[in-house]
């Protein structure tokens, strides 16, 4: 067995406050230096080039990328589906690389996972298939009863126990799925793409569910997905990955705030828009340097739509909103506005000065 | 000449004798090379180039011995475990040695077709290679093998047609000697009658059983 990790004393960079308790950071999967290569009629693909990352306990880590980027190369690597061809993969404390198949087997159980393609074995009913993981084991015929009928309740699928998978619709099919996963009671779940086979609708009710597995069952889930949108909606950190690299990662607000790559900057663009309209490009044509139009940036409350009617209070400028969105991220506002101010060039000059005071992040399109 | 009706009691008796029990060593011999075929191939559960490289070519030469050779070349090895070479006892070694490997690959072609992502999630679970056999891939292919081994009770049936060469007896054996050597027309149309008959049970047999399991 590996040694056990020491918990380690991490800084905590200052979160604007999302409710949740900030605990001492402990780490539950760590990717050290972690390669991967397939030999493939005579060429080689290095699918992982060296993937050093750390899943807090209690994360919902979100890896994001493109197709092919190797982010279920890594995933498979946590239950040693796959063999990194060098570096470490150190899960709640126990070294992969040294550990026995029997060990491995058992450690297994404290790592659930779910699929993209659901992965149920269609001749078996609901009750069935979730009790799979207990056959394996000795858990006695009681205790099956009582913990997947209480796991069915959790993913709100009493009714379907004895129906059969192909009776059930993708998202049924998905609860019967992360039930399964966590019938013995794992501290981490790995999701692969479980979203991507399903609707706006039904992902988003998925995405909840795992969201309560995270809280009421303290379980680390690390999941890997091709859409923003996924991260956005359940995760508090994520990495970027580029072909078999880690290109960027950091707090989900961090990423969508600053995007450091052309990669993060594409995969927050499909979820905040921030592009400049046209008809803004149109106006500034026709003003002609009369008003200066800027593109504001901000995150928070405190920001935004109280430093716009301060501008407008404090100088005698007037402001118009051309364009403005607002996300929410983890239960903070993220927003872009492109604003519009108009009066006395002096005027314009010193409400700008103000504005660059602010908490915000402030460019000025000409 | 005519044949009697005891004499087609007879042969219907030693044709599902020949088939039923040829049937069940063959089941026996082709299921678990079957799965052999399957668990050793690359990057599968079991992967043993040695295993699969030695079964897959054996397999593949006493799939193309037609049965009528087969049925004489082994008639120093049917001795030796029957003790005759003669009979419809004798004609079930060469039936297992034929449908066999015959049933190893029909089972091979179910087992292949269970998606790879159920042995993904049923090695995430942590279970051993003998529990994702049998309480992974068998299961999920019963529906597919109990159709394999209908098909190759038919192609059983067939085979034993030619068991008469060496006196097995049977349907077929009466078909020939009676309806097709002496002319009896009579005897043709009873047979084939019988034959159809049976093909036609054990397909639906088959058909509903698999329907069953297979719970779509
Ligand atoms: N078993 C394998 N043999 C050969 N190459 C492989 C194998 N598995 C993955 N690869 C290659 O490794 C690279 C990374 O694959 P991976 O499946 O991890 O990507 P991904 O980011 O999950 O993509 P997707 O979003 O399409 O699922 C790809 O180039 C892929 O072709
Ligand atoms: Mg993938």
């Amino acid at each position: 067995m590996g040694s056990v990790q020491a918990i380690r004393e991490e800084t905590h960079e200052s979160l604007p406050s999302n409710g949740k308790k900030i605990e001492p950071i402990e780490s539950m999967i760590e990717f050290h230096e972690v390669h991967k290569s397939y030999e493939s009629g005579g060429a080689t693909i290095e699918a992982l080039k060296g993937v050093t990352l750390n899943v807090h306990r209690g994360d919902i880590f979100g890896v994001i990328g493109l197709s092919g980027a190797g982010k279920s190369t890594l995933l498979r690597t946590v239950n040693r589906l796959e063999q990194p061809t060098s570096g470490r993969v150190i899960v709640d404390g126990n070294d992969l690389s040294v550990l026995s198949v029997k060990h491995l087997r058992s450690l297994k159980k404290n790592i659930g996972m779910i699929f993209q393609q659901f992965n149920l074995l269609s001749t078996k009913t609901v009750f069935e298939n979730v009790a799979m993981p207990l056959r394996l084991g000795t858990t006695s015929h009681k205790e099956i009863q009582e913990r997947v009928g209480e796991l069915l309740s959790f993913v709100g699928l009493t009714e379907k126990a004895q129906s059969y998978p192909n009776q059930l619709s993708g998202g049924q099919k998905q609860r019967v799925g992360i039930a399964r996963a966590l019938a013995t009671n794992p501290s981490i779940l790995l999701s692969d793409e479980a979203t991507s086979a399903l609707d706006p609708q039904t992902t988003a009710s998925i995405l909840e569910l795992l969201t309560r597995v995270n809280e009421e069952y303290n379980v680390t889930i690390l999941m890997i997905t091709h859409e923003m949108n996924v991260i956005k909606e359940v995760c508090n950190r994520v990495a970027v990955m580029e072909q078999g690299a880690v290109v960027e990662q950091g707090n989900v607000l961090e990423v969508f705030a600053n995007p450091q790559t052309e990669t993060a900057r594409h995969f927050v663009k499909s979820v905040v828009r921030d592009d400049i309209p046209s008809s803004v490009y149109k106006l500034l044509e026709a003003n002609q340097g009369r008003s200066k139009i800027l593109h504001i940036r901000f995150i928070g409350e405190s920001s935004g739509q109280p430093m716009l009617s301060q501008v407008a209070k404090r100088f005698a400028s007037d402001v118009h909103v051309l364009f403005g969105n607002i996300t929410e991220l983890q239960g903070v506002p993220f927003g872009n506005l492109i604003v519009e101010l108009q009066g006395s060039e002096r005027e314009i000059a010193r409400a700008y000065q103000y504005i660059l005071q602010q908490n915000v992040t402030v460019k000025e399109i000409s | 000449m005519e044949v009697t009706s005891d004499q087609v009691i007879q042969a219907v008796y030693e044709t599902i004798y020949m088939v039923s029990v040829s049937l069940v060593f063959a089941t026996m011999i082709g299921l678990p090379l079957g799965v052999l075929l399957v668990v050793t191939r690359k990057g599968h559960i079991l992967e043993n180039p040695l295993i699969f490289s030695i079964l897959n070519p054996i397999i593949n030469v006493l799939r193309s011995v037609p049965f009528i050779i087969l049925l004489v070349a082994i008639i120093p090895l049917t001795r030796l475990i029957v003790g005759t070479s003669i009979g419809t006892t004798a004609a079930i070694v060469p039936l297992i040695i034929y449908s066999g490997p015959y049933m190893a690959r029909l089972v091979e072609n179910s087992l292949l077709e269970v998606n790879a992502g159920i042995i993904e999630a049923a090695e995430a679970m942590g279970a051993t290679p003998l529990q994702i056999i049998f309480r992974f891939l068998i299961p999920e292919t019963l529906g597919s093998i109990i159709l394999s081994i209908t098909t190759a009770t038919i192609g059983l049936i067939g085979a034993t047609a030619m068991a008469g060469a060496i006196g097995g007896g049977g349907i077929g054996d009466l078909a020939i000697t009676y309806g097709y050597q002496r002319f009896s027309t009579m005897t043709i149309v009873a047979t084939v009658v019988i034959l159809v008959v049976l093909v036609q049970g054990i397909q639906s047999f088959g058909n509903v059983l698999a329907r069953k399991i297979r719970r779509n």
